[in-house]
């Protein structure tokens, strides 16, 4: 069991490695969370501390100096924090050559800021609810408030909240070395304190070497083409490769300073390009499309970050078991993990391990699944409740739906579908161990599904992709993908976005979402495919409810989105140390397919509510024709409308040329209203029988003219046009029309 | 998919008896809603009656499982059962044995259990009787048969078969494919 404890060895403590590896989420909820908590966080004796300070300030100004500085062990990791900013401080005034450095040192004070901040609020968690934290972190909180506060007393002086963390530990060190019963832990600790200070060492002697390089170089050049050319023939020098990218991306981000005369922006480009091909050996159109998407300096750390592998995690199946308790069973087994983030409370990091993580006894038993954070995000966001029923369209292996259960605690159905036998076999593997018992599983093509079944509550499509997001699960992401395959993949995800909103039920009284998610970060298979939803679909995008993540893109080159895609989310693996990631939630707001041509959509989309704004044109006058129960008092309003207003046609003449299926549909409606209203008596149902008969008659008759006049009204651009003509029919065909209804309407009358 | 036949029902129940005893009315009659069997691919299945509707919308050839495999009909027309089922024996099963925690490893991988790994046992506990298999934290590992009484075991030698090996925990890792 790993070393001994040796108690005469002083150990280094502090956050260690660890302690700034999942910094994703944390960076920006620990910022939102300070600054709430910031005005309510002292306690009633650090108040008194406080004004006991302000008496002292000017006396004490000088004597406090030496005085804070850490008396204990962590003066030797918290100094160097200090000692580093200083230097950033100095090397700002220096020439941005250096600004590289800069920028990897500032990062590094900001983490170890992060780790003092993270500090300092868990210990005022601690002072205000010891109880979360030990959910949190099980067998470790051992010492009671009393003591400390006591010890904080005896002190008399002020002690910052780190110091006192800082005593607390030391206690529990004692304690444990009469006990000698965390000796793991410990050593863990040591050894990774050791491991951070080899990194400090290196990391130095790096920046030396960089320092010299800068020396010999006085600014950067663009090389010519022959020099280009020779490189090819050469064997590549990455080292030299990796300098010349460093200074081509710091020469574009102060280009107007320091370019080089004549020379162009876009021959800087075209060689940074082809440098990051070749050192990140990615081909040509996937780098492009990534120069794309990202500002430079973000596009670099996004490369590099391909190139680390995401932290391990896992999810506990609380179906079986209880975070705290799996935490302990997983610690016995000499496994090292750390709750995922304040946004999870039931994912887990593993950091190392000496059993493999995915053959444990508890797994087996079924007490936590193998996921990626990301992975949990888009059922976050679909937040099925209990009792509804789920469609998971394409779910192998079966992460999210078992997540999906958890979260509705085994009520209700989910069917998890996918398109692939092979890998369904480990969706029902996954679901049995997990003991989530209310699934069918089923193997369609998700482009059939609402023909299979429909009227979901909700559903959650997590779409094929080309998996630009996981490039560091898979790298021959990198050489293997171009143009083709992303759109052969967007028209696939398009086709299935509208299966999935099909299947979806608009009325249902808890649900009515879609969850769109892909672990891909090109627009093409993102954003425009939930636009392209947008404008086909009755749908609306909706707040995720996922506080961090970046947003969705609005527009992108070219292509201008709806403005509401804001509200989707995208993750990356270099700002929140998950895989790439979107996703998008989507409601469904009316069971009604559009099928008016594209144009018009596009128009409608564009005024906010493409359906409702139909609905709202066709709703009244189902309901003017079902509701009306004089029906001869209502034809005769209709008619001194029409000849009132020369616009205005009789209804059919103005429904039929403009959209002709709808007529169709509407009487769906139309009769359901007429059979609900009371007043409607059998009269007047004959009545209107006998009124669509003749419509239909009508429609017969002029058939052939309103499709001329149909083709001329696609064909003419020209509104003004448009109009007149079509003022010009409408006039000879009310006249004509009119004179008819009427007969007919006396002839009938007078039969009855 | 279809309900079971009266024979099929007959040789199925008879074998989980054998672990659940007459805990089996507890599977039938629920307080929760109605659960049945149904047969699909030769397999069992335990399905809640609402689950069991919106699964007759899909296709036989498409359906690969539903609800809980219980176990499946051998070609010989007896049934088996299958780790599966372990999540509705464990908690009504009569006989129980723990392996120490040396031991579950080996069990695990498929293993019986030896004298040497055995943690504790019901007491009267017959030769033959189906038992569910505990490690020492009470986490259901798997099933098996009692290859000796409870007295017996006290005497016999630490490398006897005390359990025979039915079904494991592991299996969902080894043989995943014929889960179902």
């Amino acid at each position: 069991m790993g070393r001994k404890f040796d108690p005469t060895t002083k150990v280094k403590r502090g956050p260690g490695r660890k302690a700034r590896k999942q910094k994703g989420a944390e960076t920006e909820l620990a910022k939102l969370l300070v600054d709430e908590d910031e005005p309510k966080k002292l306690s009633s004796r650090a108040r008194k501390r406080a004004v006991k300070r302000a008496q002292g300030a000017t006396a004490s100004t000088e004597e406090k100096q030496p005085k804070k500085g850490f008396s204990d062990d962590n003066s030797e990791w918290l100094t160097p924090a200090k000692r580093k900013r200083k230097i950033d401080h100095s090397e700002g005034d220096e020439d941005s050559d250096s600004q590289w450095e800069e920028e990897e040192d500032d990062d590094e004070v900001k983490d170890k800021e992060e780790g003092e901040k993270e500090k300092v609020a868990a210990d005022d968690d601690d002072d205000d609810d010891d109880d979360e934290m030990v959910d949190d972190y099980g067998a470790m909180e051992d010492s009671s408030e009393g003591e400390e506060q006591e010890e904080a007393g005896s002190d008399g002086e002020e002690l910052l909240p780190i110091e006192r963390a800082a005593r607390k530990q030391k206690k529990r060190q004692e304690a444990a070395a009469q006990e000698s019963e965390d000796e793991e832990d410990d050593d863990e600790e040591e050894e990774e304190d050791e491991k951070m200070d080899d990194d400090d060492e290196e990391e130095e002697e790096e920046e030396d070497t960089v320092q010299a390089n800068i020396d010999h170089i006085d600014g950067f050049k663009l090389p010519s083409a022959k020099e280009r050319e020779k490189e090819g023939l050469l064997p590549l020098d990455l080292q030299s490769i990796h300098q010349r990218i460093k200074d081509n991306v710091d020469l574009l981000s102060h280009f107007s300073e320091k370019r080089e005369e004549g020379r162009e922006r876009a021959e800087y480009l075209s060689l940074l390009k082809s440098d990051l091909c070749t050192y990140y050996s990615y081909n040509d159109f996937l780098m492009s499309n990534l120069m794309e998407l990202f500002p430079l300096a973000e596009l670099i750390d996004f490369l590099e970050a391909n190139e680390v592998q995401r932290p391990v995690t896992i999810r506990t199946n609380t179906l079986k078991t209880r975070r705290r308790d799996l935490a302990q069973a997983l610690i016995n087994r000499g496994v090292n993990l750390d709750p995922l983030g304040k946004w999870s409370k039931v994912g887990l990091v593993i950091f190392d391990s000496s059993v493999p993580i995915g053959a444990t006894p508890e797994y087996l038993a079924g007490h936590y699944m193998l996921q990626g954070a990301s992975s949990l995000l888009p059922v976050m966001a679909l937040s099925p409740q209990e009792g509804e029923s789920v469609l998971d369209m394409s779910s192998a292996p079966g992460g999210k739906t078992t997540y999906m259960a958890q979260l509705m605690r085994n009520t209700g159905v989910i069917v998890a579908n996918d398109a692939s036998a092979e890998r369904l076999k480990s969706v029902v593997g996954n679901i049995h161990r997990l003991g989530v018992t209310n699934t069918i599983i089923c193997n369609y093509d998700g482009r059939q599904f609402p023909k299979v079944m429909g009227g979901f509550d909700r559903v959650l499509l997590d779409a094929p992709c080309s998996g630009t997001g996981v490039i560091s699960k898979d790298p021959a992401v990198k050489t293997s993908k171009d143009n083709s395959d992303i759109l052969r993949s967007a028209h696939l995800q398009k086709e299935l976005i509208l299966a999935a909103i099909d299947s979806v039920n608009a009325d249902s009284q808890t649900g009515g979402y879609l969850v769109y998610c892909t672990c891909s970060i090109t627009v093409e298979e993102n954003e425009w495919v939930v636009d392209y939803a947008l404008k086909k679909r009755n749908v609306k995008l909706v707040p995720t409810g996922l506080d961090f993540g970046k947003e969705g893109f609005t527009r992108f080159k070219e292509r201008r989105f709806h403005p509401s895609l804001k509200l989707s989310r995208r993750f990356y693996p270099h700002s929140h140390n998950m895989d790439g990631f979107f996703v998008a939630k989507l409601k469904k707001f009316s069971n009604t397919i559009p099928t008016a041509p594209a144009e018009e959509n596009e128009k409608a989309s564009e005024t906010e509510t493409p359906a409702t704004s139909e609905d709202k044109n066709s709703k009244p006058e189902s309901k003017q024709q079902s509701k009306g129960t004089q029906g001869k008092a209502r034809e005769t309003k209709q008619q001194s409308k029409a000849t009132s207003n020369s616009k205005t046609e009789s209804p059919i003449a103005k429904k039929k040329p403009v959209v002709k299926g709808k007529k169709l549909k509407d009487e769906g409606p139309k009769k359901k209203l007429a059979k609900m209203d009371e007043q409607n008596s059998k009269e007047v149902k004959t009545k209107e029988k006998l009124k669509v008969l003749k419509v239909d008659k009508d429609i017969t008759n002029e058939s052939v003219t309103e499709k001329a006049e149909g083709s001329l009204l696609k064909k003419k651009t020209n509104k003004k046009n448009q109009k007149n003509l079509f003022q010009r029919r409408k006039n000879k065909m009310v006249k004509n029309k009119f004179k008819k209804l009427k007969n007919v309407l006396k002839q009938q009358e007078a039969g009855q | 998919m279809r309900p079971l036949t009266d024979e099929e029902t007959k040789t199925m129940f008879e074998k989980l008896s054998k672990y659940i005893g007459e805990n089996i009315k507890l599977l039938v009659d629920r307080p929760d809603g109605t659960y049945c069997f149904r047969l699909h691919h030769d397999r069992v299945y335990y399905i809640s009656e609402k689950i069991l509707k919106l699964a007759t919308n899909i296709s036989r050839d498409k359906l690969v499982s539903v609800g809980t495999c219980f176990g499946k009909f051998t070609k010989t027309h007896k049934f088996r059962l299958h780790i599966t089922a372990l999540d509705f024996l464990a908690p009504y099963a009569k006989y129980k044995v723990w392996v120490k925690p040396g031991a579950e490893q080996s069990f695990l991988y498929g293993n019986h259990i030896m004298k040497s790994g055995l943690g504790r046992i019901t007491e009267n506990t017959a030769q033959y009787q189906g038992v569910v298999v505990y490690s020492m934290a009470d986490v259901p590992l798997g099933f098996g048969v009692a290859a000796k009484t409870t007295q017996e075991c006290r005497k016999v030698d630490p490398m006897a078969i005390v359990v025979f090996h039915q079904a494991d925990v592991g299996e969902y890792i080894r043989n995943e494919d014929t889960l179902t």
